[in-house]
C-alpha cells in the first residue's frame, strides 16, 4: 500500500495548478456571473496536451490512467476553478473511451486526435426527459435506412451542446419489448452535431453557468453506419464500462471543490475577528471544518483506491460508486461550512465560497443520483434484493 | 555547447512558513516543496539557449535527499537533457553545493553554468558566486538578459537603481535574476517525454567533497508581527500623526 504521488504524478498536479493560477476566483465570479463559456481556460489545458491524458498514445494521448486523470481534474477544481472549470474539459477526458475501446482503426484515427487538441468538443447525449435514471428505457430512436440511421428523439441536460460539434449518442435501434434484456437493443454513435436536425435549448440552472447544460431535440438526423461505435445493441454496455472511471473522475472534483471552499473557510477563520478574537478560535467554528477535512480525505482515498482498482484492471464497481457517494457529500458539507463560517459575507458573491456552493449540488446529483448508488451498493455489496 | 543548471529543492513559495516548535529550523513535514523560483528561470534561459541553436545538451543537477529527483524531473519536462542527482541526507550549506558543483563542472566540461541567484529557502545568495571563485571562471550574477557571442557573453545585470552590462568570457558561470524570463510550465507530452532522460545518482563520497557544514544553525525565529494598522479620518490627521507620534515629517 502507497499513498504517495508517484514523480509524473506530482508534476501533473504542479502543472495544472500552475495553468489553473493564470484564471483567479475572479475570473470564475464573472463567469458565473455572465456565463460564456471558459474558452481560453479550455484552450490552454488543450495546448499543453492534457485533454489526452487518459487516451491512447498512438493518437496523441498519453495513455495514463484514471488515476492520473482525476489528479488532473481535482487540481483544476481545487483551484477555485470548481465544476465550471472542470465540466469545461471533463467530457474530453473520459467520454471518447467507448470509441478508443470499441471503435474501429480508422473512427479512432478521425475522432481522437482532434479531441485531444481540442479542435473538437463533443457533447454527451444520453439522459432524457422520460426515462429518467432508468437509462434502459430511453425512447430516442434510430431507425437503420441502408447506409444511415435516421434518428429522432430528444435528450435532457445534455452539457456542452450549445458549442458542441460532435455528440455521443444512445439511442434505441431494437424496441424495448423485443430485447430479453432492457440493457440491449441501444446503440451508440459517435457523429456530428448537425443543427438543422438537432434544435440545443439551453437549460437555466442553479449554478456552473459558464458551461451550459441543454435540451436537444432531435428530428431526421441522419446518422451514417461508420459512426457508429462497436456493434448494433451493444451501446448501453459500453457506456457502463466508462461508468466506474467518470463516477471516479466526479469525486475527484467533488473532493477538489471541497477543498477550495475549505481552504476559504479557514483563512476566513483566522482573519475574522469578532468579540475580541478570530472566529476560528471557537470550537463551534474549528470542529465542522476539521469534520470537513477528515470526510473529504477520507473520500479522497476511496477515489483513489477506485482509481487504483480500474487502472489494474480490476472490478471497481462498488468502490467508484462508494467514492462518488462520499465525495459529493464531503465536498458539499466542506461547502455548506464554508457559507456558515462566513456568516452574512458568505451569502455574497464577492466571497465565493456560495457559488461553490451551489456547484457542488451537481456531483451529488449527476451523472447518478444519491440514492441509486445507495441502490446499487445495497444489492451489490449487501445483498439485498435489488429495489430499481 | 554544455550547459549545467543547477536546482534547488525549496518548499513552494505558497506555503505559509511555520518555525519548529523548539525553534532548530522550519517545519518541513506535509509541506509542498518545488523547484526553487529562481532555478526555474535558469532552466528556462538555458531551454531558450538550445531552443536558438545556441546549447546542445543541457544537464539539470539538483543536490539532496532523494526526493530531489521530482525536481530533476520537472526540469527534464522543461526541457533539460538529463539529470544528476548528488544524494545525500546531510544538510548542505553553500559552500559544499558550491563545490560539489565544481566536482560536477570538471567531470561534464560544461561552457556555461546557470543557476538562481538565490533559494528563497535560505536567501544565501554566496552559491553561484563560490562556485566563481573555486572554478576560477568569470561571473554574471543577476543576469536580466544574457546573449551569447562566440566565446563569450553579455549579460545585463540588476544593481541598486540600475542595469549594468558586463561581457565575461566563457566558460562562465551566470546567476539569474527575476526579470530574465518568465518559466514556462510543462506540457503533458514533456512530462511523459522527461519519464524516459535518464537521471544518475551520485553521492558527495563519489566526487570526493567533504560537506561537513562549516556553519551552525543557533536558533531560527518566526519575524515580529506586525501590529495592526489604524485608519484616519481625513488627512488632517494624517498629518498630524505622521508629524507627532510617528515623527517621520
Ligand atoms: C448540471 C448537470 C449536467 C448534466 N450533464 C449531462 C450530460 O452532459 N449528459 C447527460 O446525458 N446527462 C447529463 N445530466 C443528467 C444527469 O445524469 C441526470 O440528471 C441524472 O442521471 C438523474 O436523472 P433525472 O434527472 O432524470 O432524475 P430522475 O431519474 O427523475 O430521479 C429523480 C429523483 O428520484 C430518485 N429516484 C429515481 N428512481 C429511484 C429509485 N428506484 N430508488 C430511489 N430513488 C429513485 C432519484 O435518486 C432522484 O432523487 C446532467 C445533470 C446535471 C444536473
Amino acid at each position: 500500500m502507497d499513498f504517495e504521488f508517484d514523480e509524473t504524478q506530482v508534476q501533473i498536479r504542479d502543472s495544472i495548478q500552475k495553468i489553473c493560477a493564470a484564471y483567479g476566483d475572479e475570473y470564475w465570479l464573472e463567469k458565473d456571473r455572465h456565463g460564456g463559456f471558459p474558452d481560453d481556460f479550455a484552450r490552454d489545458i488543450a495546448e499543453a496536451g492534457w485533454l489526452g491524458i487518459a487516451l491512447p498514445e498512438r493518437y496523441g494521448g498519453a495513455g495514463l490512467g484514471v488515476t492520473e486523470a482525476a489528479i488532473m481534474m481535482m487540481a483544476i477544481a481545487e483551484s477555485g476553478a470548481g465544476f465550471a472549470g472542470a465540466s469545461a474539459v471533463h467530457i474530453n477526458i473520459f467520454g471518447l473511451k467507448p470509441v478508443a475501446v470499441h471503435g474501429t482503426e480508422e473512427q479512432k484515427r478521425a475522432w481522437l486526435p482532434p479531441i485531444i487538441r481540442g479542435e473538437h468538443r463533443a457533447c454527451f447525449g444520453v439522459t432524457e426527459p422520460n426515462a429518467g435514471l432508468d437509462t434502459a428505457r430511453i425512447q430516442t430512436r434510430a431507425e437503420r435506412q441502408g447506409g444511415e440511421y435516421l434518428v429522432h428523439g430528444a435528450k435532457i441536460w445534455t452539457s456542452t451542446a450549445q458549442s458542441a460539434n460532435k455528440i455521443l449518442l444512445l439511442a434505441r435501434t431494437a424496441p424495448l419489448e423485443a430485447t430479453p434484456n432492457p440493457i440491449d437493443g441501444l446503440t451508440l454513435f459517435y457523429t456530428d452535431l448537425d443543427r438543422r436536425h438537432v434544435q440545443v435549448k439551453e437549460i437555466e440552472k442553479m449554478g456552473r453557468k459558464a458551461v451550459d447544460s441543454n435540451m436537444v431535440f432531435i428530428d431526421g438526423l441522419r446518422v451514417p453506419v461508420d459512426h457508429r461505435i462497436g456493434e448494433e445493441g451493444k451501446g448501453f454496455r459500453y457506456l457502463l464500462e466508462g461508468f466506474n472511471p467518470e463516477r471516479i473522475l466526479i469525486a475527484a472534483e467533488a473532493v477538489g471543490l471541497g477543498r477550495a471552499a475549505l481552504r476559504k473557510a479557514t483563512q476566513y477563520a483566522k482573519e475574522r475577528h469578532v468579540f475580541g478574537r478570530p472566529i476560528g478560535q471557537n470550537q463551534g467554528i474549528q470542529h465542522p471544518l476539521a469534520r470537513s477535512w477528515a470526510e473529504l480525505e477520507a473520500a479522497n482515498l476511496m477515489l483513489f483506491k477506485a482509481a487504483a482498482l480500474y487502472d489494474a484492471g480490476r472490478p471497481c464497481g462498488a468502490e467508484a460508486n462508494a467514492a462518488k457517494y462520499l465525495a459529493a457529500e464531503a465536498g458539499f458539507h466542506a461547502c455548506e461550512t464554508a457559507v456558515m463560517v462566513h456568516g452574512g459575507m458568505g451569502y455574497a458573491k464577492e466571497y465565493h465560497v456560495e457559488r461553490y456552493m451551489r456547484e457542488v449540488m451537481i456531483p451529488r446529483l449527476a451523472p447518478v443520483s444519491r440514492e441509486l448508488v445507495l441502490s446499487f451498493l445495497a444489492e451489490r455489496v449487501l445483498g439485498l434484493p435489488k429495489s430499481y | 555547447m554544455k550547459v549545467l543548471i543547477a536546482i534547488k529543492r525549496v518548499i513552494d513559495y505558497n506555503v505559509k512558513i511555520r518555525v519548529k516548535s523548539d525553534n532548530s529550523g522550519v517545519e518541513t513535514a506535509n509541506v509542498k516543496f518545488s523547484m526553487n523560483p529562481f532555478d526555474e528561470i535558469a532552466v528556462e534561459e538555458a531551454v531558450r539557449l538550445k531552443e536558438a541553436g545556441k546549447a546542445e545538451e543541457l544537464v539539470a543537477v539538483s543536490m539532496g535527499v532523494a526526493q530531489c529527483q521530482e525536481t530533476i524531473r520537472t526540469a527534464l519536462a522543461m526541457g533539460a537533457d538529463r539529470g544528476i542527482l548528488v544524494q545525500t541526507d546531510a544538510e548542505l550549506q553553500p559552500l559544499a553545493v558550491a563545490k560539489l558543483l565544481k566536482a560536477l563542472v570538471d567531470k561534464e566540461q560544461p561552457q556555461l553554468v546557470i543557476l538562481g541567484k538565490q533559494a528563497i529557502d535560505d536567501d544565501s545568495n554566496q552559491t553561484g558566486q563560490m562556485l566563481a571563485a573555486l572554478l576560477g571562471w568569470p561571473q554574471g550574477t543577476f543576469a536580466s538578459k544574457v546573449t551569447l557571442g562566440d566565446g563569450k557573453a553579455e549579460v545585463v545585470r540588476e544593481i541598486d537603481g540600475g542595469l549594468e552590462t558586463v561581457e565575461i568570457k566563457l566558460p562562465a558561470v551566470v546567476s539569474t535574476d527575476l526579470r530574465l524570463n518568465e518559466p514556462r510550465y510543462a506540457s503533458l507530452p514533456n512530462i511523459m517525454k522527461a519519464k524516459k532522460k535518464p537521471i544518475d545518482t551520485v553521492t558527495p563520497a563519489d566526487l570526493g567533497v567533504d560537506v561537513a557544514p562549516r556553519l551552525v544553525t543557533l536558533k531560527v525565529e518566526e519575524p515580529a508581527k506586525r501590529k495592526a494598522g489604524v485608519k484616519v479620518a481625513s488627512v488632517a490627521e494624517l498629518v498630524d500623526k505622521l508629524k507627532n507620534e510617528a515623527k517621520v515629517i
